[in-house]
């Protein structure tokens, strides 16, 4: 069987710091296969974004990756050259980011980033290379593409510029797109044209996905799978629509609870008690347990591992195999 | 408001007390005492700042009591060359005045109008800058108009034609404290800009919260809010640009006395003092000039250290 | 953009009439022309007759307007010191102080912004902690001390360059230069150096600080993420990003430059413009302190509109398409 697009095992992201040394990706391990789309979905802070930059090796110093591996389609991209890693970038593993805007170098026209990164990767000469870039932005949805080539920047709309962007992380065909928060800084009303942009592109191309935000209906509309993200850990992994309608771990309960539903009986919108712990002051044992209703003594004592239970896994002690029966796990709601 | 008293932990005192404590225990401090450059500067300066103050004491002579000087004395080298005398470590000038004697004068001279200078600066910058901000509309227009205008000049030609201007009108050698009194004057002119953009921008962002409106809603004279509330925020800032002037003062009343259009001639700064020595440097007492002149660069560089190192430390987007 | 031009171009007239009234006052209220120009034995009434004739008791505003109009067709009046028109001395003076100045800021840029560019990609090589330590020394020492530093160095000490003067010059008829002689480079080397060294290390300073600031940013990181060579991303990206400000404000810098030359050519006995006013100030020579702060002016005016129009060609945000900027 072809390995995954992307397998992460173990990863952990630190940032030596003057008062010791914090720890954004505690320990997280997931994978990707091909033509997949993984939702990453938690609270600001949780470990998200830090997890796709440490992906494609674009971590600033003093951060780094302390431990753990990456392998993109089989091969060990973690601890590469940087000539090598380079390489690999915008070829085989892309990212785009959140603000559209600042995306794009303000000097220079949308056909000069696009040929220059067609260029960069493919062999064809500048003429080849405004051709293709036509044909991408095209392809994206920007009209008159002829015209707009030689346009800067700020001449886009948000939401066009975003299309450029994505243009611009496919225009080599890489196996996978980091995208991370892709619709935040857009209006609500483009927000969905823009993923499903982003959802037939990467149909249409085999790209898998990596799609990172905080917004869990852009994940329930466009995802596969999710991974929900606390502390810097893994809390919880599986089909969308396991993890949305059926959540294992109580964190995912209180998130799934917290979405104001349209249609639905009005109820009172579910709260989780007190906020995500800041990195340095990351609880013992379970890093939710100080917030969660059902903590027992051994969240206190022990981080819990994945558990498998039914078609997702769960970080979380009321899954593992003594507790089954006591009735703590499944109808979703708490 | 909390109604328990806290330990008698020293930094939870009240009054100069506590200020110092915290003062001692703050960040900064931990970050002055971290860097061994910053604090070499800070031992640089405080030797120069008190060896001015006390000159008088310090000074192994007076070179300006006309008493004490003898022609015979003059043009000796440093004393650890050939014909040098232990009285005069660093040698004598044309008129027999022992070169580390007016040194430590001239460097009184220099850090007086420095200081001096940078004072008058802040006192009209700041309060302009606060009268700007506070009032806006025309006087704040105005006001700026004319900071920007300055301020695309640079200072040494501004305190250039205050001075000429001043000479001319006090007639052509101005005596004593009236020269002093000109170049401070002409310095600090020339940099007050900075001191009104910065308050002026603090004073627009302080304005506009909530807390200063409600003042204004009780009826607080405005003069009232702008001093307690947003002259504290400014102080910070205040001071990083201080510093670093009080280094350009330093160097514009130095050029200024080197060209002949600075402090009088009976008090001369270091800046004089280069400019006498100049005359010998061909005929080989080098020593007359090079001194005064490297006790100038000492000066400056460590004021400049301690300006950066507070910049730094004062920045919020570093901490 | 034509509309901006128009109204720099008023804001620029209006200055130079503030300090043409600046330059007129001085010229007017200090100290007495009269007697500037007459010796002692000239008697009242000869005194009174002179001043009818020069027109010295017509009203403020027409005396004003006379001086603005002999100014704009450079008539600056007489040198009370050296008895010759001004702007003749003037005339002598400038091509000395423009080729110093010229070649003062080339010095500065040809080495502040490799230096800025090297001490902002490569921070930790010790190349770059001499060149941050040089900078400091660069901004800590006044410039005629640096001028007296190096005249005891390479005139004194080494006798390699020459410690006052042109050099030989050679005159062009309206321009005289000294760059097509061999002792004129000598000459110019040390007082060039001197002058430009301070701007060099603002240079280099700004460059470092506006790199590392646009290292930071988001297309930067896009760039890297699209997989852009360390060349495109440093030269193609961030260096172009840099020089857009940086060239601005040196520009402006360009102006004091000229202003700072007075001190170096004091320090080298550098026969131009700045030479002349300073002696003017020691004589309160009025007039020539007058037509030095019109003069003054009028560069920096020039140099601030230069600057704007740079600028708004440079960078394309400032040039608002009205045709194509609907986009959806």
């Amino acid at each position: 069987m072809a390995p995954p697009v992307l397998k992460v095992d173990n990863l952990t992201v630190e940032f030596p710091g003057r008062r010791g040394t914090l720890r954004a990706v505690d320990d997280i391990s997931f994978r990707i296969d091909a033509g997949e789309v993984l939702g990453v979905v938690g609270e600001s802070g949780a470990g998200k974004s830090m997890t796709g930059t440490a992906v494609i090796g674009l971590l600033e110093p003093p951060g780094r990756i302390a431990d753990g591996r990456v392998e993109l389609e089989g091969q060990r991209i973690d601890n590469l050259p940087h000539e090598k890693m380079r390489r690999l970038r915008g070829d085989r593993i892309g990212m785009i980011f959140q603000d559209p805007l600042t995306s794009l170098n303000p000097l220079y026209t949308v056909g000069f980033h696009l040929t220059e990164t067609i260029r960069t990767h493919t062999d064809r000469t500048e003429a080849q290379a405004r051709k293709r870039a036509i044909e991408l932005l095209s392809e994206v949805g920007i009209p008159a593409p002829e015209q707009r080539i030689d346009q800067y920047p700020h001449h886009f709309s948000g939401g066009m510029r975003q299309r450029v962007v994505i243009a611009l992380a496919l225009c080599a065909e890489p196996r996978l797109v980091i995208a991370d928060e892709p619709t935040t800084a857009l209006d609500v009303s483009i927000q969905a044209q823009i993923i499903q942009l982003l959802k037939r592109l990467c149909r249409d191309h085999g790209t898998s996905v990596m799609l990172i935000t905080h917004d869990m209906g852009v994940i329930a509309e466009t995802a596969d799978r999710v991974a929900v993200m606390y502390a810097g850990r893994i809390v919880e992994v599986g089909p969308v629509r396991e993890v949305v309608q059926n959540a294992k771990h109580p964190y995912t309960e209180g998130l799934m609870g917290a979405i104001p539903k349209i249609g639905g009986r009005t109820e009172d919108l579910v709260q989780i008690r007190g906020t995500m712990p800041r990195l340095s002051q990351i609880p013992s044992g379970c890093a939710f347990h100080p917030r969660c209703p059902k903590a027992f003594d051994r969240c206190r004592r022990e981080r819990p591992d994945l558990i498998q239970v039914g078609q997702s896994r769960a970080a979380c002690w009321l899954h593992a195999p003594e507790h089954a029966g006591t009735g703590a796990s499944g109808d979703g709601h708490g | 408001m909390s109604a328990d008293r806290p330990t008698t932990d020293p930094i939870h005192r009240p009054g100069l007390a506590g200020a110092l404590a915290r003062g001692l225990d703050s960040d900064i401090f931990h970050s002055f005492k971290q860097s061994k450059v910053t604090m070499l500067a800070g031992a640089v300066t405080a030797i120069f700042f008190l060896a001015a103050l006390f000159a008088p004491w310090i000074a192994p002579h007076d070179p300006y009591d006309l008493a004490s000087i003898s022609l015979m004395d003059s043009f000796l080298p440093p004393v650890w060359m050939e014909g040098g005398d232990a009285r005069f470590p660093l040698g004598t000038d044309d008129q027999g005045r022992g070169i580390l004697s007016t040194i430590i004068y001239g460097a009184r001279a220099s850090l007086v109008v420095g200081f001096a200078a940078v004072l008058l600066a802040a006192a009209i910058g700041v309060t302009l800058g606060l009268i700007a901000g506070y009032l806006g509309g025309t006087v704040d227009a105005v006001i700026m108009r004319v900071a920007e205008v300055q301020l695309s000049f640079p200072a040494i030609l501004i305190a250039l034609l205050i001075d000429g201007v001043a000479r001319g009108v006090l007639g052509g050698d101005a005596e004593g404290n009236l020269a002093f009194a000109v170049i401070i004057v002409s310095i600090g002119l020339s940099f007050w800009v900075q001191y009104a953009r910065t308050v002026r921008g603090s004073c627009l962002v302080e304005k506009n919260k909530e807390y200063v409106q409600a003042a204004r809603v009780i009826g607080v004279h405005p003069a009232l809010i702008v001093v307690r509330h947003v002259l504290p925020n400014v102080l910070g800032p205040v001071l990083v640009i201080a510093t670093i002037s009080l280094a350009l003062a330093i160097i514009t009343e130095a050029t200024l006395s080197f060209l002949g259009v600075g402090v009088p001639p009976t008090q001369p700064s270091l800046g004089t003092m280069i400019r006498v020595g100049n005359d010998f440097l061909f005929s080989g007492e080098w020593w007359i000039t090079m001194f005064p002149g490297a006790a100038l660069a000492i000066l400056v560089l460590a004021v400049n250290l301690l300006g950066d190192w507070l910049r730094d430390a004062l920045n919020p987007k570093l901490r | 953009m034509i509309a901006f031009v128009v109204r720099r171009l008023l804001q620029s007239i209006v200055v130079m009439l503030v300090v043409a009234l600046l330059a007129f006052s001085m010229f007017r209220y200090i100290g007495d022309p009269i007697n500037q120009m007459v010796g002692v034995e000239t008697s009242s009434e000869q005194r009174e007759e002179l001043r009818e004739r020069l027109g010295l008791n017509d009203p403020m505003l027409v005396q004003f307007g006379r001086f603005v109009a002999d100014a704009v067709q450079f008539d600056f009046g007489v040198s009370y010191q050296q008895k010759k028109p001004v702007s003749e001395l003037f005339a002598d003076r400038l091509p000395a102080t423009l080729e110093l100045a010229f070649l003062s800021a080339v010095f500065a840029l040809a080495c502040g912004i490799p230096m800025g560019v090297y001490t902002a990609l490569r921070r930790e090589a010790w190349l770059s902690k001499v060149f941050l330590t040089v900078s400091l020394i660069g901004i800590s020492l006044p410039t005629f001390l640096i001028g007296i530093l190096m005249i005891f160095v390479f005139s004194v000490w080494l006798g390699w360059l020459p410690s006052f003067g042109r050099g030989a010059t050679v005159d062009l008829g309206f321009w005289t230069t000294g760059l097509l002689t061999v002792s004129g480079w000598k000459a110019a080397i040390m007082p060039s150096i001197t002058l430009g060294l301070f701007q060099m290390t603002l240079i280099m300073r700004l460059v470092r600080s506006e790199m590392l600031e646009v290292l930071r940013t988001d297309y930067i990181k896009f760039a890297r993420a699209r997989g852009l060579n360390d060349r495109a991303v440093h030269f193609g990206h961030a260096l172009k990003n840099t020089l857009v400000p940086v060239i601005t404000i040196t520009g402006l810098q360009l102006g004091s430059i000229i202003a700072f030359a007075i001190i170096t050519e004091t320090v080298f006995q550098w026969p131009g413009m700045g030479l002349l006013f300073l002696q003017a100030i020691q004589n309160v020579d009025i007039p020539i302190m007058a037509a030095y702060l019109i003069l003054i002016a009028f560069f920096f005016v020039l140099i601030n509109l230069i600057v704007d129009m740079l600028y708004y060609a440079v960078d394309p945000r400032l040039r608002v398409d009205r045709a194509t900027s609907s986009g959806h």
